[in-house]
């Protein structure tokens, strides 16, 4: 045990951790220290995705983050997609598309995905494919994750060249 | 009491037939879902599991002294500290719950410890000294049955000499023979197994714990832990994906007796490792078949000896034998047939339920042999399988005559008539091996093929397969109480469609599923719980509605046959008669209805008998480019068609459609547990490849065949496991159509393609 405290700063709040182990994944803090347990643990070992976060905006495995080396940086979660009282758009396009079954890989995708649609709106679909090989899900055989990915992009090109019209 | 129909409700929800979207999704989307992974309590513990590194000792001895005196530790527990039935298992109790004296596979739990931090758990587990005397591990299902017994019950698990028609006059003119392997396959649901179990007041266990089937979970804990069932409380936590691996025990008796043991919540995670080493598989198969036929293609006999590793213990080894030989002709008439079949005991990882049960295996051996057969007779492979296609009115071989729906010449049709929609490749990542690899397209060979598959639909052989749900109708409210276990396939959504189709209410709330509170839904396995517990909700609901007309009859002095819900409310059709819904079940009404399917009967002494209630059947058309020089296997599309009843959720159907030609491609060209002399070499999801979605081709629906299930609820058959069944055919018959070799094992593996030569074991 340390008893030395830091801090994260998850979703734009600060949180305190005190007495961690030092061996503690960030995947493992947020999930049982500062209870955002909607970043998941399939295999803590890299190869899922399951865990995805952002870190300064770039994606990774947060099972494989040491939690102390991640203070002093922005850590987005599952739990900051969305606001309040509505889900984003591409959550709501994997609900209507049908994209989550058990859901387990659901919130590493969103992560992912979310990210990728920042950067790229309109990927094609060999993008998307590439972009998310690193989340497995063994449910839905990826057609239904794809189609939403199809929906958030349309949508959203749709709303830039509306308002590039106005 | 008059018949109600059901077709007269209006509403807005979304109705049987309808796309409804899952009650869960917003919450899983917003990772507020909780999964049994994340169940937390203020004052809990952490368990851990120590497992043998061998797959084969006698323990000489165990010393759990230097782990009990650790920081943190507040429990340390051996065989020695059970005093319930040391024993579990789904249909067999032979697996202990704590090693005691032997372990007969690598990965048998032998201590379990509870302590405050995982990572105290860990160290802990480490500090138990266990003295082994090392046996030599019984690796080889072959030598099973001749090898000393490895458990006290033998090495045979199960065996089946089933034997069809006349064997004398069909020998047939064109003989094709073959020898067939599958791998082990892995589950892999995205979710580790893991639990919560907090003691009760009462003496009792409140056990939190992902699972396929909660009752039949509560009676083999109850069992061990000497307590009666009451006592023992299993409410379904947040399941991760399941695909059979849940059906089995696995942590649950641990959670409990340290629970019990220490007087507080314990929380347990298996780690992925841990994961693989902490279910069940699916079986690994040897099969040899030959096939009879006349010229014109014509099926005479079909002979076939299928060995089944069922490894250390017994799981459901018993029930996937009889699908394996039940199914292993495929979806064929054949007049007569022969096959032997046995499931043995070895000392590896155990084998049990996995999407398919049985009919994968044979499935891929069935197929190969009907093209094998097909290019032996100059015919088209699809021509040959309409030629012998099962119609309704024929007999299966075990004698049982379709009663119900067999559309098989129309899966087959549709889905080798539909178009293709890929062209060549034209990146280098839609290359073989993608853009890690150096794929020269001149060494890519396109293949295609089509295979063709079908299964049982519920449990079978006479066993007592029903469901219970409860419908309460209160204040224009339906609450629906079933403890159907919704693992991710949108059981949570199809009840409350069936709740609106029938009683026309527009809010439904569903119970936990809960032994609490209600009986038992049988398994989510088996392709089973949209009839078995959508039947239950379905008759609970309609008697419901019964009730309801009559009483708003006998109060208003109105003709029952007169009234019908519509748009939130009763009306009669004779006069203006309106009342709310809301207004109507300010008294509420509730219902428990148990449903059963028909009964079904065990297989005689030749493995003949009507042991299945219904069957399902599927065709997929696989398009690969192969690349020969490094082996490399990229399936560029999947076509399928399948046979579905009646569609009761497009969407949903359509992800069971999808998800299940994964798992299928997976077996197909990914997918191993490799085992060595009883141990697995490949543990993790670094070794073991998942496919994604660089693998994944798009998944092509053909035809969803709609022909009404006569008995079925709404007329629908299962859809679960039949994308899982002929998928993992029409793949492997596609790589062997565009390398032309005659790859007689999946996982085909580059090797196999590289040095053909070298056999089952390159
Ligand atoms: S849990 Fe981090 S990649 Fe799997
Ligand atoms: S929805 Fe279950 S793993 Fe993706």
């Amino acid at each position: 045990m340390t008893s030395e405290v830091y801090t994260l700063t998850v979703n734009g709040n600060d949180y305190q951790v005190v007495d961690g182990h030092s061996s503690e994944s960030l995947l493992w803090v947020l999930r049982e220290r500062l209870e955002l347990s909607g970043s998941k643990n399939a295999c803590e070992e890299g190869e899922c995705g399951s865990c995805t976060v952002l870190l300064d905006g770039e994606i990774v495995c947060s099972c494989l983050v040491l939690a102390a080396s991640a203070v002093g940086r922005e850590i987005t979660t599952i739990e900051g997609l969305g606001s309040e009282d509505e889900i984003s758009d591409v959550q709501k396009a994997f609900v209507d598309a049908g994209a989550v079954q058990c859901g387990f890989c659901t919130p590493g995708l969103l992560v992912a995905i979310d990210q990728l649609l920042n950067s790229n709106p309109d990927p094609d679909d060999l993008t998307v494919r590439e972009a998310i090989s690193g989340n497995l899900c063994r449910c839905t055989g990826y057609g239904r994750i794809l189609e939403a990915v199809r929906i958030a992009s349309n949508n959203r090109t749709a709303q830039n060249e509306e308002e590039k019209s106005k | 009491m008059s018949r109600v129909q059901t077709s007269d409700t209006a509403t807005k929800g979304p109705r049987i037939g309808e796309s409804a979207l899952r009650p869960d999704g917003i919450p899983k989307v917003k990772g507020e879902f909780v999964f049994s992974n994340d169940l937390r309590h203020s004052d809990m513990l952490w368990g851990g599991t120590l497992r043998s590194p061998h797959p084969a000792a006698r323990i000489v001895s165990i010393n759990t002294a230097p782990a009990l005196k650790m920081t943190g530790v507040h429990a340390v527990l051996t065989s020695e500290d059970l005093d319930g039935m040391p024993l579990y298992g789904l249909e067999h109790p032979d697996q202990p719950v704590l090693a005691d004296g032997f372990v007969r596979y690598q990965g048998e739990p032998i201590a379990i410890v509870a302590a405050d931090h995982p990572e105290n758990a860990r160290i802990a587990l480490e500090a138990i000294d266990v003295e082994y005397e090392l046996i030599k591990p019984l690796s080889d299902p072959k030598l099973a049955q001749e090898a000393e017994a490895i458990h006290p019950d033998g090495n045979l698990f199960r065996e089946i000499d089933l034997i069809y028609g006349n064997s004398q006059e069909e020998e047939g003119e064109i003989i094709v023979e073959g020898t067939y392997e599958v791998g082990m396959q892995d589950q892999a649901p995205l979710g580790t197994e893991s639990g919560m179990a907090i003691p009760s007041e009462d003496g009792g266990i409140d056990l939190f714990v992902s699972t396929q089937w909660l009752h039949a979970d509560r009676d083999q804990v109850a069992a061990c832990l000497n307590l009666p069932t009451e006592k023992v409380r299993l409410t379904l936590a947040g399941v991760g994906g399941a695909f059979g691996a849940r059906e089995d025990i696995s942590l649950h008796i641990h959670l409990c007796l340290l629970a019990m043991k220490t007087g507080k919540p314990i929380k347990m995670s298996y780690s992925r490792t841990e994961s693989f080493h902490g279910h069940v598989h699916r079986h690994p198969a040897q099969m040899w078949y030959r096939h009879h036929a006349k010229p014109d293609g014509t099926l005479t006999r079909i002979e076939a000896q299928l060995l089944l590793d069922g490894g250390a213990y017994a799981s459901t080894s018993s029930a996937v034998l009889a699908n394996a030989t039940c199914f292993a002709a495929g979806p064929y008439r054949v007049p007569s047939v022969e096959i032997h079949g046995a499931v043995v005991r070895t000392n590896n990882p155990p084998c049990g339920a996995m999407r398919g049960f049985g009919c994968v295996q044979v499935c891929f051996a069935h197929e190969a042999q009907m093209d094998k057969l097909a290019i032996e007779l100059g015919m088209d492979p699809v021509e040959l399988r309409l030629r012998n296609a099962l119609q309704p009115g024929d007999k299966i071989i075990t004698g049982q005559t379709i009663t119900g729906t067999a559309p098989v010449a129309e899966v087959i049709e549709t889905c080798a008539q539909h178009p293709t929609s890929v062209g060549s490749a034209s990146q280098q990542m839609e290359l073989p091996g993608g853009a890690g690899r150096t794929a020269d397209p001149k060494n890519i060979v396109r293949g295609e093929a089509i295979a063709v598959g079908f299964k049982n639909l519920m449990f079978s052989e006479g066993f007592d397969d029903f469901s219970t749900a409860s419908c309460q109708l209160l204040d224009g409210v339906a609450t629906i109480t079933c403890a159907c276990a919704e693992v991710g396939q949108g059981f949570v959504t199809l009840a409350q469609q069936i709740v609106r189709e029938i009683l026309g209410v527009e809010e439904v709330i569903l119970e936990p599923a809960s032994t609490a509170n209600v009986g038992s839904a049988g398994s989510t396995s088996a392709s089973r719980q949209t009839w078995m517990s959508g039947g239950a909700v379905k008759s609970a609901c309609e008697e419901v509605r019964i009730r309801l007309l009559s009483r708003i009859a006998e109060s208003y002095n109105l003709d029952v046959e007169s009234l019908v819900i519509v748009d939130g409310g009763i009306a009669s059709l004779s006069s203006d008669f309106s009342i709310s819904l809301k207004e109507a079940t300010a008294e509420p009404i509730e219902v428990e209805d148990t449903y059963r399917h028909m009964p079904t009967f065990p297989l005689n002494e030749k493995g003949q008998g009507d042991a299945h209630v219904s069957f399902a059947f599927s065709a997929h058309r696989a398009v690969v480019d192969v690349d020969q020089e490094l082996g490399l296997v990229k399936v560029v599309e999947l076509i399928t068609s399948q046979d579905v009843g009646r569609v009761l959720n497009p969407l949903q159907l359509q992800g069971q459609l999808e998800g299940g030609a994964a798992q299928g491609l997976g077996l197909a060209v990914l997918e191993e547990i490799n085992v060595v002399d009883g141990r697995i070499l490949n543990p993790s999801f670094t070794d073991y490849l998942l496919p994604t979605a660089l693998d994944m081709p798009p998944v092509e629906i053909a035809a969803l065949i709609e022909q009404p299930e006569p008995n079925a609820p709404f007329g629908a058959k299962g859809v679960g496991e039949p994308p899982a069944i002929s998928s993992t055919a029409a793949v492997a018959s596609a790589v062997r159509n565009a390398t032309g070799l005659d790859l007689q094992r999946v996982p085909i593996r580059p090797t196999d393609i590289v040095f053909p030569e070298r056999g089952e074991n390159g």
